[in-house]
């Protein structure tokens, strides 16, 4: 079975009981036992619910895993993998990475001693100079976030072996609709499922995708003994929203380009960064590892300082001023004071975050009311 | 409050379809600034004083009351529907039926009488000619498309001419230039349930009906997970319906609602992907040895091809088409060799289905009956989800060898 179809069967298959063309939604917390210390299928729904597991088993499939973790959102999802080390270890991430992880990996995650260093991952040669002999993870993110600069994530997944390193990507950008990092040699896939798996701006999701049953297994051994599961209504709502995810995405990356373009050959606009555009560093890469898409996010930076940038993005009518992405509704939002807060303002400054750079989230309105829109914006 | 994203606020530069499904009928800006509408469970709304009640009571400030009358999800939805629709107001039901059955019990007196056309849902022919009987509405049955026929069936009781289009499960197209036309010349209104074409495909009220009938668990929810019906018209001509809705009470759930409005920002991605699927099985099964006909409206073969061309945008996701030389084991036993689409009534979500109108609707009817139905033995209706494209075709091409 080829992608679409995949997602809207594997994990929906029809209810036995009743023939519901769409399983029922399981809201129990505990499940009766036959006998006492011999455990069935489910026994308490944080370690496993009827509902999230067919959740799982679709994400499993989609991303090419041998199974799926989902998380209460996807900062639980990257928090578990952190779990994995241990005091003393080393993270090396890309440098271009949500503010979120940013965030964890800085005031949360060293507190318990494990260090950690970005480096640019779109340059190998910088990205290996990172490594260290207590480097245990490798986390990359492509495309980068708010930068939207490309990794060649083979390439990454080669670097980290030799050196014996465990990869874990974030691929809420380009969704398994376009690029697979498991089949790319990644040992973890990780989505925030808030964004273009869920779809639809209305559930906090998070997911774990791994290639190897052990490190599955390890990975589900800290979800359950640290609790940050899914609950079962956002479950079937991401599972819901799955069913149209390659449709979505599709078109939303069809408008993305073409709005790319557009910022692309106006004046008002000093700088586009979008992976499909001849100019971009990445498009080669992105040309090859992307399914012949790029994305539907892009950024930009208008002419001027951080109050012209707000202006732009206050001025929008169709494009809402909110962070989050991947929705059918489009959003626009400006990095240095929204997404990308959480970085210390030094950092965002050398990882090239400039104040006036705006961050676009294309979603599934018609091209010329975007264009239109941002068109009207740019004047404010 | 701003005023809800409309269609018709910027008429200058009216907005694309798949920008009105997602934000037509919402506020910009909504409570708690959250994106999305909250679902409102409450059954009754609070009044802060009696001052607060009188002033409702007396028009003077529109709001909600009780949950039987409406609720702001329900709004949302409704004013969303209208505008994909091109309509002034929509109403939305429990069901397709409850929708059906509302404007009927809402417009139909004692010796009035209905004229519909012969092809349709056999539950809303079987509530005109059962249960409307019973209250002395008389239902005149003509063979769909027999425009004369029709015609010669309008008397001056005559209250309503009702139609599919398409038609279910033969896809006959109505050419509405021609069924509206009767219903002007004696004064007639109209109504057409537009569930299989739904406003992607085409906008009945544009050609004059008065009345749109969905069965919005089809392709307007698009997901198999939810039951609603919508009815679709002018303002003036809907309050008594949507008066007599607070009485019966065929009101939707906040949930459903909500599953309703959220299926409807993928509305044209879906019925893209389900016009392309239809078209694709039609053609392959139009040149399958084993078939002996495919009703599609989209094949250059089908009698309504012409019509279905100039007022269609596209054909949707229903085919039905007939075995050769099969008898109804025969038949059943192409229906169980699929592996992708599911057995089951319905049609218009993302999965695939598959039926045979002969067990599936008819099972109870004497022979006799279904050859007057045209529900012939060999006859398999399927419903194309969002799947791929190859992936249906080559599951039916299976099926097919399977049995041969």
């Amino acid at each position: 079975m080829r992608f679409r179809t995949r997602s809207i069967h594997i994990g929906n298959e029809r209810d036995p009981e009743t023939g519901a063309v769409v399983p029922p939604i399981h809201v129990a917390s505990t499940y009766v036992q036959h006998r006492a210390g011999e455990w069935r299928e489910f026994d308490y729904s944080r370690s496993g619910n009827p509902t999230r597991k067919n959740l799982e088993r679709t994400l499993a499939s989609l991303e090419g895993g041998v199974g799926a973790l989902a998380f209460a959102s996807g900062m639980a999802a990257t928090h578990c993998v952190s779990m994995l080390l241990e005091s003393g270890d080393h993270i090396l991430a890309g440098a271009d990475i949500y503010g979120g992880t940013y965030r964890l990996l800085h005031q949360i995650v060293k507190r318990g001693g494990i260090n950690i260093s970005l480096a640019p991952s779109s340059d190998l040669t910088a990205l290996e100079a990172g490594i260290t002999p207590q480097t245990k993870l490798l986390w990359l993110e492509s495309p980068g976030n708010p930068l939207m600069s490309i990794t060649d994530l083979a390439a990454g997944v080669e670097l980290a072996k030799r050196h014996g390193i465990v990869t874990a990507v974030d691929n809420t950008f380009a969704t398994p609709v376009l690029t697979r990092p498991l089949e790319l040699g990644a040992d973890i896939v990780m989505h925030s499922a808030t964004k273009y798996l869920g779809g639809h701006s209305d559930v906090l999701g998070g997911a774990l995708i791994a290639r190897d049953p052990q490190l599955l297994e390890r990975l589900g051994y800290i979800q359950n003994a640290t609790g940050a599961t899914l609950g079962a209504f956002d479950a079937f709502l991401i599972a819901r929203g799955l069913k149209t995810l390659a449709v979505r995405v599709r078109e939303q990356c069809r408008t993305a380009l073409r709005l790319a373009e557009f910022l692309n050959s106006d004046a008002r606009v000093q700088r586009v960064l979008y992976p499909g555009l001849s100019a971009h560093p990445g498009r080669e890469i992105a040309a090859r590892q992307m399914d012949g898409a790029f994305g539907a996010m892009l950024s930009f930076e208008v002419a001027g300082d951080l109050d012209r940038a707000k202006r732009v993005v206050e001025a929008t009518k169709l494009f809402q001023l909110a962070v989050s992405l991947g929705a059918v509704e489009s959003l626009i939002e400006q990095p240095a004071t929204m997404s990308h807060a959480s970085y210390d303002p030094a950092d965002r400054r050398a990882h090239g975050i400039n104040d006036e750079l705006i961050r676009v989230s294309v979603g599934l309105e018609d091209f010329e009311d975007l264009r239109e829109d941002l068109n009207q914006a740019l004047d404010a | 409050m701003q005023k809800p994203f409309s269609l018709s606020a910027s008429e200058s530069c009216p907005p694309g379809f798949s920008t009105v499904s997602v934000h037509a009928g919402e506020d910009r800006q909504k409570l708690a600034d959250s994106i999305t509408d909250p679902i409102i469970c409450a059954a009754t709304f609070t009044f802060p004083n009696t001052q607060a009640v009188i002033d409702y009571i007396e028009q003077k400030q529109p709001r909600e009351e009780y949950g039987r009358y409406g609720n702001p999800g329900e709004r949302v939805v409704e004013r969303k529907l209208a505008e994909l629709d091109g309509a002034q107001e929509a109403i939305l039901f429990a069901s397709g039926m409850s929708a059906i059955v509302g404007l009927l019990m809402a417009k139909l007196n004692a010796g009035d009488e209905v004229v519909f056309f012969d092809e349709c849902y056999h539950r809303s022919r079987e509530f005109c000619t059962m249960h409307l009987a019973r209250f002395g509405v008389v239902t005149r049955q003509v063979k769909a498309c027999d425009y004369d026929a029709m015609e010669a069936a309008v008397c001056d009781k005559t209250k309503l001419l009702i139609s599919e289009s398409p038609t279910n499960p033969h896809l006959s197209i109505v050419d509405l230039d021609r069924f509206v036309e009767i219903g002007k010349r004696h004064g007639v209104e109209t109504l057409i349930d537009a569930t299989l074409a739904t406003p992607y495909n085409v906008r009945p009220i544009e050609y004059g009906v008065d009345y749109v009938l969905h069965s919005a668990t089809k392709y307007l929810g698009g997901h198999n997970d939810l039951l609603a019906g919508a009815l679709v018209g002018c303002s003036e001509k809907l309050e008594a319906v949507r008066k007599l809705r607070g009485i019966m009470g065929a009101i939707n759930s906040p949930h459903n609602i909500y599953l309703l409005t959220r299926g409807l920002k993928t509305f044209e991605l879906r019925m893209q992907r389900q016009n392309e699927n239809g078209q694709a099985m039609a053609e392959f099964l139009a040149d399958h040895p084993r078939v002996e006909k495919v009703y599609y409206p989209g094949l250059e073969t089908h009698p309504y091809h012409e019509v279905a061309q100039r007022t269609m945008s596209g054909f949707g996701g229903l085919i039905t088409f007939l075995l050769k030389d099969a008898d109804w084991r025969q038949t059943a036993a192409v229906v169980d060799a699929v592996r992708i689409p599911r057995i089951a009534p319905s049609l218009g979500g993302v999965e695939s289905l598959i039926e045979q109108p002969l067990v599936m609707s008819y099972y109870e009817c004497t022979a006799e009956e279904r050859r007057q139905f045209g529900i012939p033995d060999n006859m398999i209706r399927i419903s194309c989800g969002i799947e791929n494209t190859e992936d249906l075709v080559a599951d039916l091409e299976q099926a097919l060898l399977a049995n041969a």
